[in-house]
């Protein structure tokens, strides 16, 4: 037999096993564990920011809190632009991989044609808008496609509920709510919110779970409350849009101006646009006259220098002033009047309008003392009132005025103002001789003391010239009203093309009224009227009478003058039932 | 001393059971929060275009034109205005 072994006496067992193995297996172990504690420092320590971040983005999201734009409010609160949120359908090409059928319906919902959505699928970009500012409903259902990479987004739109009313006041934004033109672009720092943030994680379905981290709230833009009247602008906005037609003139434009703070009620502007729809907008339409259109005023310059020589002391209202048959030559020029009159008082230069006459006052002073005179009216600089584009018109220098240029200047020519200007410079006439800032926004204090640029007294004879302009045998019985008193001037000048004055002409109409206590200034510009008259008292005196009666009408104003042609019901002589209730 | 250990683990199963609890509880709060802002956010929004309808249908060429088309109103005539004399006779 074989030698038996027993359980214990294994021979295997006896066998020495060589020690390099077990030092290999523990060395192996040792090595590995290493690598386990490299790798969690690796994952922990080292690369710790990376991977948090990473595994963050599969749940936490940063959602941006959009800000609304303020909105622009008349001075009673109406709404004259605001945004309302509207849905976007975006994409993003490189996920938004659609069969054709897809394409089809998406093209169909948004009505936009296939070749379209095809080449902003191909685009390289990473974002791209397939239709802005859809209506909620479109939205909806290209949501419910669930197209991927399609989405909606939210964004603002414009609005502007009275439309071309007020859209060279307002202005308008672009696609991307940004200010392009008038108050919209003049106080976009103002409007222009700041938009918010918010950390959030998300659930499984895409719902909100948690903040993660504090809110940034977004900051909606300011309201901007204008001084514009919503009523008094459109007064002003439909008596300009007839008179334009009526006359078929070029363009026109209306300014209104409250006397007692400096605020402008009312400008606009004919051509005029839709902000809402501004698919085919020219150039002409998008100008604003008012601001940044420059023009020579004519004869609306006169009661200024007839205002100097009354505060000189050395004329009154009732000197005499030679203006020779109404010819006048000087420097090889000859200045014309429109009607010939012998000797005239300044009264009559005034109401009859006469060149020479103003012309001869005027060169009874210094070139410089009449420059003064203007600039401190505040022609050839910038009415600062902050609206883009405003431009101060051009005053020379009053070194390089030769005789006739001072002349010409008298009555409005070889200067260039705005609208806007005139208006300002008549604010002093309404104001007692103070020339106060204007301002586009409503002022919930008085304006402060303004500088004086005429006395009261003399402020008080000039306006009474002014109403003489409106009174029988003035150049414009049109601009009466009834029940008030009204002073004012008419313009009438020719209109430079190529350095030449051609027989084209800008009628204009400025004005105040009640007389005894001024409220408003209304100033009209109608640029080539091309109808039977173009003088101003013709064209542009009954727009200033409509607007101006409107105004006066709306804000209650108390008649000053005695309402000759009303029926008046005096209680003794016929009593009136409605009468006891008023 | 076993007594108090037994009654620290109840405390701290307690305790994990009421953190669960709570984040239960916030998790539901936030849902809601969120409906109510989605609901604020759509308020607005409607309330802007209520504005807007408002004061489209208010615009004043609007008003006139419908006084004057189919109201058939017009501004009167001075002299069809007849003004009321309170100095003399509004006493009664």
């Amino acid at each position: 037999m074989k030698k038996s072994y027993t359980f214990n006496h294994n021979p295997l067992l006896s066998e020495r096993l060589p020690l390099w193995r077990a030092r290999f297996v523990l060395a192996l172990l040792l090595l590995s564990l290493c690598g386990l504690v490299g790798r969690a420092v690796w994952l922990q320590g080292v690369n710790r920011d990376f991977l948090q971040a990473k595994g963050e983005s599969r749940y936490a999201r940063t959602l941006t809190l959009t800000a609304t734009r303020g909105r622009i409010l008349d001075r009673h609160g109406e709404p004259l632009a605001m945004s309302t949120p509207v849905k976007s359908v975006t994409a993003i090409p490189d996920m938004a991989t659609l069969s054709a059928g897809q394409v089809a319906q998406l093209s169909k919902i948004l009505s936009i044609p296939l070749e379209d959505i095809n080449r902003k699928l191909s685009s390289s970009k990473d974002f791209v808008f397939l239709k802005r500012e859809v209506p909620p409903d479109v939205a909806a259902q290209v949501a419910a496609l669930k197209l991927p990479g399609v989405h909606n987004a939210d964004e603002y739109r414009r609005y502007y509920p009275v439309g071309d009313v007020t859209s060279h006041v307002v202005g308008f934004t672009s696609i991307d709510d940004k200010g392009q033109e008038g108050i919209e672009l003049g106080m976009e720092a103002d409007l222009v919110g700041k938009a918010g943030s918010r950390r959030v994680i998300k659930d499984l379905y895409g719902s909100i779970v948690e903040d993660v981290e504090s809110i940034r709230r977004p900051q909606n833009g300011n309201d901007i409350v204008l001084a514009l009247d919503s009523k008094v602008q459109y007064l002003a906005f439909s008596a300009l849009k007839q008179a334009v037609e009526k006359t078929r003139a070029k363009a026109g434009a209306v300014v209104v101006l409250d006397a007692k703070t400096g605020e402008i009620l009312a400008l606009v502007n004919n051509p005029t646009f839709n902000p809402n729809n501004r698919v085919k907008l020219t150039g002409e339409q998008l100008r604003n006259r008012v601001f940044t259109d420059v023009y020579e005023p004519g004869s609306t310059m006169k009661p200024f220098i007839a205002g100097m020589a009354l505060e000189s002391n050395r004329y009154r209202p009732t000197t005499m002033i030679e203006t020779s048959g109404g010819q006048m030559t000087l420097d090889g020029a000859t200045i014309h009047d429109s009607h010939a009159h012998g000797a005239m008082t300044v009264s009559e230069v005034i109401q009859k309008s006469s060149n020479v006459g103003a012309a001869r006052m005027a060169l009874s002073f210094p070139p410089e003392q009449m420059w003064n005179l203007y600039d401190s009216l505040g022609f050839g600089q910038s009415p600062r009132t902050g609206f883009p584009g405003e431009v101060g018109g051009r005053l020379r220098p009053y070194k390089t005025w030769r005789p006739i240029e001072q002349a010409t200047m008298a009555f409005g020519h070889g200067v260039s103002v705005t609208l806007m200007q005139m208006a300002h410079a008549y604010l002093a006439l309404a104001r007692e001789g103070e020339m106060i800032p204007l301002s586009l926004t409503r002022l919930d204090s008085p304006p402060m003391r303004g500088r004086q640029i005429f006395s009261p007294e003399v402020t008080k004879q000039v306006r009474s010239m002014l109403e003489l302009v409106v009174a029988d045998g003035g150049t414009a019985p049109q601009a009466r009203i009834p029940g008030y008193r009204v002073a004012g001037k008419t313009g009438t000048a020719h209109k430079l093309e190529g350095g030449r004055y051609v027989n084209k002409y800008v009628a204009s109409f400025i004005g105040l009224a009640p007389a005894s206590d001024p409220r408003f200034v209304v100033a009209v510009m109608i640029d080539e009227p091309s109808g039977a008259s173009y003088y101003g008292g013709d064209i542009a005196g009954p727009v200033f009478a409509q607007v101006m009666s409107g105004a006066l009408r709306t804000m209650g104003v108390r008649p000053d003058a005695p309402i000759l042609p009303t029926q008046v019901a005096r209680q003794t002589v016929a009593p009136l039932p409605a009468a006891e209730n008023m | 001393m076993i007594r108090i250990a037994a009654i620290l683990v109840v405390l701290a199963v307690l305790s994990a059971l009421s953190v669960v609890h709570l984040q239960y509880q916030s998790r539901k709060l936030v849902t809601l929060q969120e409906r109510e802002q989605v609901h604020t956010r759509a308020l607005e929004a409607e309330w802007t275009q209520l504005q807007l309808e408002n004061s489209t249908w208010a615009a004043p060429a609007r008003v006139e034109k419908i006084a004057r088309e189919r109201l058939g109103m017009l501004t009167p005539a001075h002299d069809a205005l007849v003004s009321v004399d309170y100095s003399s006779g509004g006493a009664r």
